[in-house]
């Protein structure tokens, strides 16, 4: 069982509490009518389906019911991170990157 | 004032009937024990009123104050002024729950305070009740039912939580050392009741009237 931070109650709270609600930062066209049915189709229907570092919007359900994000590694399941909604990830897949190239000496 | 369709829910006093109205609490509280670890008791048919506002505005919680005399609560807490308690839900939710029968004037004093501002005032009476669990062994039976750590060190008094119990969810309230509420759904009350008596039942279950 996993415990997840809310970043609204401010505390570790159990996984049952809480409800995955799929991939995070999807804006919505800002015109609908000018996109190809392409455009509208892949806003609708596609999502990244990554193996490794995925930001997901979660809702603390039993709790406060509000989203919020979350940055979850699909391998290991990891938590890294969970932040408000309209604020930045912290760790991305280029952040981990740069981590781990800084830890075997390599430079840009 | 804005021109929202606000007006006297509350059905008369010989019609109302709280959502654990079918359990008899009153009969049954005749029968009660000398001894029981748990104590419980309906607080029936109080004001419940969800208010919903932007918190960081300072109109905002003055207006709340200026009509409740109470201050916002901030995340997971509870604020009480004798029956009346404000109780933080959401970051721009909370639950006001006032003395049955006044919740008309406080939700209409709330919006005469509130006027002008992004604000809902909604009257959520008939959809809960509160259950007020007393006694030494209240923290054991909590432990039993909630995923939430219910120790003092994690749920002093005066924290209220919104968490999962049973299975179902609810809103625990610590308000005094061995008093806890409950803030049930109507549609889980049927439920929750049957739960408390076969959880409680090894401590021996008193119902208060």
């Amino acid at each position: 069982m996993l415990h997840i931070f809310c970043p609204h109650c401010g505390e570790l709270r159990s996984e049952e509490e809480f409800h995955a609600a799929g991939q995070a930062h999807i804006p919505r066209p800002l015109d609908p009518n000018a996109c190809t049915d392409e455009e509208w189709g892949e806003y609708i229907f596609f999502r990244d389906n990554p193996r490794g570092i995925h930001h997901e919007l979660w809702i603390h359900a039993a709790g406060c019911r509000q989203y919020f994000n979350v940055t979850r590694h699909t391998v290991t399941y990891e938590i890294l991170e969970t932040y408000k909604i309209g604020e930045k990830p912290g760790v991305t897949e280029a952040s981990l990157a740069a981590k781990k190239a800084v830890a075997q000496g390599v430079t840009a | 004032m804005s021109n929202v369709n606000v007006y006297q829910q509350r059905p008369d006093a010989g019609h109302a009937e709280s959502p654990l109205f079918h359990a008899g609490l009153d009969e049954l509280a005749r029968k009660g024990k000398s001894s029981a670890g748990v104590r419980l008791r309906e607080k029936k048919l109080l004001g419940h009123l969800t208010l919903r506002g932007d918190a960081s505005d300072p109109d905002f919680a003055g207006g709340v104050h200026k009509a409740l005399g109470l201050e916002l609560p901030v995340a997971l807490t509870l604020v009480a002024n004798g029956a009346t308690s404000l109780q933080w839900l959401g970051p721009d939710e909370w639950l006001l729950i006032v003395p049955g029968g006044s919740e008309f004037a406080v939700e209409q004093k709330l919006r005469a305070a509130l006027d002008g501002q992004h604000i809902a005032v909604v009257n959520v009476s008939g959809g809960q009740t509160l259950v007020e669990l007393k006694g030494p062994k209240v923290r054991e039976m909590l432990m039993k039912s909630s995923i939430y750590d219910v120790h003092p060190s994690n749920f002093p008094v005066g924290k209220a939580v919104g968490t999962m119990f049973a299975k179902s969810q609810l809103v625990i309230r610590h308000t005094g050392e061995d008093t806890w509420e409950l803030v049930v759904r109507r549609s889980f009350a049927d439920y929750i009741w049957l739960w408390l008596q076969d959880a409680s039942a090894e401590y021996g279950l008193a119902i208060e009237a």
